[in-house]
């Protein structure tokens, strides 16, 4: 799974696409580490759009809460943006807008964690 | 084959409060403006018509369900405290004339054993109970909870024959002519779900039982264990950010992962069981709805039944 990454005023904004599901979940953890390595006190917080994301599954959500938390571990700070409705929907049922933080727009992700 | 589920609450038995009766009424009644309830008929009428969560309860007692066979012998699943209204019905429709009842253990945590001391049937000489576990410590687990200082009534002084029957997990037993096999699961102690075949309808038993999602082996053996099963009961007493989170290595599940095991197994219908206690009625319904929002959403095949255990419910396959 190719990312994109680029730096936002201060903010490492990173944008992905597709199904995070039982096949997507595992290349989208592993195009992720660099950036979750580097996601540290004194660092960039990152922003993930996800703005692409046809559809996330249990074992996807189980992929951000790792992410979630080694960036806590490290004192970075991560979050999401731009969730389709459908994802929007999923996030919700499985309560992952409780834990994550969770922005409408990837400026307002910026924006609130900048 | 017929379920009925007596208890269905999880960890430990909760009951309904003056405030929680309260505000059901308050609910019912401001929408009965300009309702004609003049008669008992029209009463009757405008109470059935309520959503569950208002003129229902999902119920407290910890974990019990009914098998019903159409056999002379009995079936039981876990000794909860729904144990002690099921004895009730088994004293009503038998009296005192010898019965032979199986109960298949989850696991011995408290409040899967805690029905047994009030489970009547025990009692009464002349009938047969056989607690069949994969946990060797079932017998002591059952004896110690009736030993000084615990419980006025001694293990010893029951009446009925009973008997422990230990069994493996992973092989096909016969019993009151049901093929029934038993699958380890992750649990404190460890758990055990119960898949039960009579030849014409599968009701899987997973209660007690955390997934790990990241886990893909694991996934597809329970896929396997559900496979095509007319009814999945599945311990969905947290949201999948909890059980993944806060509440990992808590030993449960998640109404997510139910769907999505049930999906992956074809099964036809999926129960949400035990209710986390903290839960009231409208939290419990607002769950089912979203679980059914949840398999809309994600449907591929054929559709997934989703239902809420409530304790009185009964399912007929």
């Amino acid at each position: 799974m190719q990312l994109r990454a680029q730096l936002i005023d201060g903010i490492q904004l990173v944008s992905t696409q597709g199904r995070i599901d039982q096949a997507g979940a595992e290349p989208f953890s592993a195009a992720l580490s660099p950036y979750l390595a580097d996601c540290c006190a004194g660092q960039p917080a990152i922003v993930l759009d996800f703005a692409g994301v046809e559809y996330i599954s249990s074992i996807g959500l189980r992929a951000l809460m790792l992410a979630h938390k080694q960036a806590t571990a490290q004192q970075g700070r991560i979050a999401i943006a731009a969730l389709t409705p459908l994802v929007a929907e999923v996030f919700a049922i499985s309560h992952f807008d409780q834990v994550l933080k969770v922005y409408p727009t990837v400026a307002d992700a910026i924006e609130a964690l900048r | 084959m017929k379920v009925r589920f007596w208890g269905t609450r999880g960890s430990i038995p909760v009951s309904m409060t003056a405030q929680a009766v309260r505000a059901k009424l308050i609910t019912a009644l401001s929408g009965a403006g300009g309702v004609d309830l003049n008669s008992h008929e029209q009463v009757v009428a405008y109470v059935d018509q309520l959503d569950f969560a208002t003129a229902g309860c999902f119920g407290g007692h910890s974990s019990c369900v009914q098998l019903e066979t159409g056999g002379a012998e009995h079936i039981i699943l876990d000794m909860g405290s729904g144990a002690r209204p099921l004895a009730g019905h088994y004293l009503g429709q038998h009296g005192g004339k010898p019965q032979t009842y199986h109960v298949f253990m989850s696991h011995l945590h408290w409040d899967h054993i805690m029905g047994f001391p009030f489970f009547t049937p025990a009692y009464i000489p002349g009938n047969q109970l056989i607690i069949h576990s994969c946990h060797s410590e079932a017998e002591f687990a059952f004896r110690r909870q009736q030993a000084e200082p615990s419980f006025p009534v001694d293990f010893s002084l029951l009446r009925a024959d009973i008997r422990f029957n230990i069994m493996e997990p992973g092989r096909d037993y016969t019993v009151a002519g049901l093929t029934v096999s038993a699958k380890k699961q992750r649990h404190g102690g460890d758990s055990y779900g119960w898949r039960f075949d009579d030849g014409k309808a599968v009701v899987v038993y997973t209660t007690d039982s955390e997934h790990d999602v990241g886990d893909l082996a694991e996934r597809a053996a329970f896929a396997d264990f559900f496979r095509q099963a007319d009814l999945v009961i599945f311990d969905a007493m947290y949201s999948l950010a909890a059980a993944i989170s806060v509440k990992e290595d808590w030993g449960h599940s998640s109404n997510i992962v139910g769907v999505e095991l049930c999906q992956l197994a074809q099964a036809k219908r999926l129960c949400l069981f035990h209710h986390e206690p903290a839960y009231d009625d409208l939290q419990i319904a607002q769950i089912l709805n979203e679980t059914r929002r949840f398999e809309e959403l994600t449907r591929e095949g054929a559709p997934l039944e989703i239902l809420s255990a409530w304790d009185g419910l009964e399912v007929v396959l």
